[in-house]
């Protein structure tokens, strides 16, 4: 059994089974921290509802991401031996960083924030919200930059025995895909959370339980407005992000647009067949000139193909190729969906539209879709290199026996799909329970008397 | 820096981080591995009830030595990390039963009494792959050819190792005990008393175990801990952990100091380590590499040396806080949340 290729399935599967949750929790983090600024300031109990509800998912989101999160930095090491110890001095400090300013802080903060209620004030807890919310972010960031190295190398020398030297801290944190990969990333987590709280929401409308409604139509709306904001945002960014790949990473971009010959005034492919054996598209649908306005915002930009570079440095199109088109396509779904809400909203059946509500508990999923194929294009349109032009993939891996990386890969196919299970049982069973549900969260031990801003030092 | 000697100060970050790791999700893991042998459910409920809001933060401590040992030392991390792929994988799905089973057995419901499984079956499992690899790092078991591991995936595996694995299952138990005699009351309280016992007997065996074994089989630790000036200089260690282990004995019933089993056994446990520390150094990894050997480039030993001493102690402080925070008994209450 070849190590390579499944220490590559591995990975492929633990991380992108990892990047649902944060793609989940860093938006829904927020939207928490904007529940708590509204309670605090209308003290209107539906949003008091809402941010217990939330939190409770959120308790079970954040758990799947911190566990499986906890696998991945130690894959690192276990299958890509090679490519940590080549690269540790550029990754190895943002790594550190990451886990000294993001995770131990949503990790200190989270306990109060899941159990706190009854044993801190409300300003104290909202605080805690604040500092776990930011700290889903300070993580992305430092994640993103690791990640944006790789993609975008910078700022480095490479030593005699192959390892890289970072020359410069700042350098390598914002290469030049960084920003607007974070961009993406981060929107991405705010349109997906998004539309889960407008998936939710409609569906205890649609449920129309009276204890519910107040919650369910506050919450939708805040969804909706969110989406009409963030999705064309995205598409802004997205296209960015893509101007940005073509000047650095051209046959990822190449590989997108399924274009082998390089050329101006080029069409845009809007279905085809890449075969990569053939090199060229088995069949084609095109727009003309279209690519070039895209890609490059004018009539006679030049696309590079990907035949300026010999088959064995380029990355495998087909799943580039439909990836791409699958992101976009939920992206245009979710425009939709967000244009529907508003023009519902100017005429005020936004809440009685029962055909909508069902459109948007379809689009629960589109989110996490578009997040698992942005990655996927990402990841794979960086292909044969882990180091973008610089480290092999097949250099990377471990000396290891192919049994060990199949084995770990079974057991975590296996347990991960279970506790995927274990997830939509647990919180389907939240979300069919509703926001009126009058269970109070229940603090741990005793309220040793509420901690706040003003009472702390006085109970010492 | 010039002539500040890194390798030496990340020799001791990483020896720190992995001593907060081993007490603090030591006694997480230890709760989790006398689960199953509590009286009844409720006090099951109150077990888990007292780790809830700070076991995360004590798993990331584990993440941190992981990293730490990456940016400080990456030879070696590329070197230990395939070498105990097989009980490090055990470890890491360990941890995911035990991580999520926090989450999914607070929901109740039909599928509790399985959750409860993956807690305790997580814990014991995380803890025992653990001293395994322990164990194995001790035994001098991991072949290194050219900067590069060259073994098998079973080199590992030994009696000695399963025999720390063990061990640090037992003196697992024993923090966790002690944590459950400070932080809760009533029949839980009595549970944790009774089974604290033999837990110390395990633990006590298990470190006599080491101390015997290793100056046996190892002559270079004999010669580190037998031969003067070692003799004298080491000498307090051992009758440190003895009178540690015999306060936590003594002190199981007292019903003044609660905490005080739980004090005892975390010096037993820092004992162990600084003793097991003294063993090996300077190696990186015992027989093959030490820690002046492969390390980072200075640069990155100033980053990532300046990150730890500037930021620990914010997190130590908030950490403190959360704890502060959710001091007191923990009651036999309804969790619903």
């Amino acid at each position: 059994m070849n190590p390579l290729l499944l220490s590559r399935l591995q990975f492929a599967f633990t991380m992108g089974y990892h990047i649902l949750w944060p793609a989940f929790t860093i938006g829904l983090a927020w939207f928490i921290v904007f529940l708590g600024i509204a309670w605090l300031r209308t003290r209107n109990p539906a949003y008091r509802q809402l941010q217990r509800f939330w939190i409770r998912v959120f308790s079970l989101a954040f758990g799947m991401g911190v566990v499986t999160g906890v696998v991945i930095s130690y894959q690192l090491g276990l299958n890509w031996s090679n490519y940590a110890q080549r690269t540790a001095d550029v990754i190895g400090p943002l790594f550190v960083m990451e886990v000294l300013t993001a995770f131990f802080l949503e990790a200190g903060f989270v306990g109060i924030m899941l159990f706190g209620q009854g044993r801190v004030d409300d300003r104290l807890h909202f605080a805690a919200c604040v500092i776990v919310a930011t700290g889903t972010v300070i993580s992305a960031f430092w994640i993103i930059a690791a990640n944006s190295w790789m993609q975008t190398p910078t700022a480095f020398t490479t030593l005699p025995d192959g390892r890289f030297v970072a020359t410069s801290f700042w350098g390598v944190v914002f290469s030049p895909s960084m920003p607007y990969r974070f961009a993406h990333m981060v929107t991405a987590s705010f349109v997906t959370g998004s539309f889960v709280v407008a998936g939710v929401s409609a569906f205890w409308l649609w449920r129309g339980k009276e204890q519910d409604q107040t919650a369910a139509r506050a919450s939708f709306s805040l969804a909706l407005w969110l989406a009409v904001v963030l999705v064309p945002l995205q598409m802004v960014i997205g296209d960015q992000h893509g101007l940005n790949t073509r000047q650095y990473q051209p046959s990822k971009l190449a590989a997108i647009e399924g274009r082998w010959e390089t050329l101006g005034r080029a069409p845009l492919n809007l279905i085809a067949w890449p075969d990569q054996k053939a090199q060229k598209n088995a069949f084609a649908v095109e727009v003309p000139l279209l690519g070039s306005i895209i890609l490059t915002h004018s009539l006679d930009g030049v696309i590079q193909g990907l035949k300026t570079v010999p088959e064995s440095e380029q990355p495998p199109v087909l799943p580039v190729f439909f990836a791409f088109r699958i992101m976009v396509g939920c992206g245009m779904l979710m425009l939709v969906i967000a244009g529907t809400g508003l023009v519902l909203r100017r005429g005020g059946r936004l809440y009685h539209a029962r055909w909508f509500q069902m459109m948007c508990m379809g689009g629960v999923p589109l989110g996490f879709i578009a997040t698992l194929a942005g990655w996927t294009i990402t990841e794979v349109g960086r292909q044969p290199y882990v180091v973008y032009g610089h480290l092999r993939t097949a250099q990377a891996v471990s000396p290891i026996a192919g049994g060990m990386v199949a084995g770990s890969l079974a057991v975590a196919l296996v347990l991960y799909n279970l506790l995927l299970l274990g997830f939509f049982w647990y919180a389907g069973r939240m979300v069919l329970k509703g926001p009126g549900d009058p269970a109070p969260a229940a603090p741990v031990g005793r309220p040793a008397g509420a901690i706040g801003f003003g009472t702390m030092g006085k109970g010492m | 820096m010039p002539g500040f000697d890194f390798p030496t100060f990340f020799a001791c970050a990483a020896g720190l981080v992995i001593a907060l790791y081993v007490t603090l999700d030591g006694f997480d893991l230890g709760v989790g591995i006398l689960f199953p042998f509590a009286p009844r459910t409720a006090d099951r409920n109150v077990m888990i009830r007292s780790l809830a809001p700070m076991w995360d933060g004590n798993e990331t401590w584990l993440v941190l030595g992981g990293m730490v040992l990456l940016a400080g030392f990456p030879t070696a991390f590329s070197i230990l990390l395939p070498a105990f792929y097989i009980p490090l994988a055990l470890m890491l799905f360990g941890l995911v039963l035990r991580g999520i089973a926090f989450e999914f057995r607070a929901q109740r419901g039909a599928f509790e009494i399985a959750w409860s499984v993956a807690f305790s079956g997580g814990s014991a499992l995380a803890a025992f792959c653990q001293g395994a690899i322990l164990g194995a790092f001790i035994d001098r078991r991991i072949t290194v050819v050219d900067g590069r591991f060259a073994g098998g995936s079973f080199d590992w595996f030994g009696i000695f190792p399963v025999a720390t694995g063990l061990g640090v299952v037992a003196g697992y138990a024993v923090l966790g005990a002690g944590w459950l005699i400070w932080r809760t009351g009533g029949s839980t309280q009595v549970f944790a008393r009774e089974i604290a016992r033999p837990a110390l007997l395990a633990t006590g065996g298990a470190i006599a175990l080491v101390s015997i074994w290793t100056p046996l089989s190892l002559p270079q630790i004999a010669a580190r801990w037998f031969t003067w000036p070692g003799l004298p200089l080491l000498a307090p260690l051992p009758i440190i952990a003895g009178v540690a282990w015999l306060v936590a004995w003594r002190g199981l019933w007292s019903a003044r100091r609660q905490w005080l089993p739980f004090a005892a056994s975390v010096v037993l446990f820092l004992a162990s380590l600084i003793g097991i520390g003294i063993s090996v150094w300077p190696a990186a990894i015992p027989g093959a590499l030490t820690i002046w050997q492969g390390v980072s480039q200075p640069r990155t030993q100033i980053i990532v040396a300046s990150a730890l001493v500037v930021i620990v102690p914010v997190i130590l402080s908030y950490v403190a806080f959360s704890y502060w925070v959710f001091r007191g008994k923990i009651e036999d209450q309804e969790a619903v949340y």
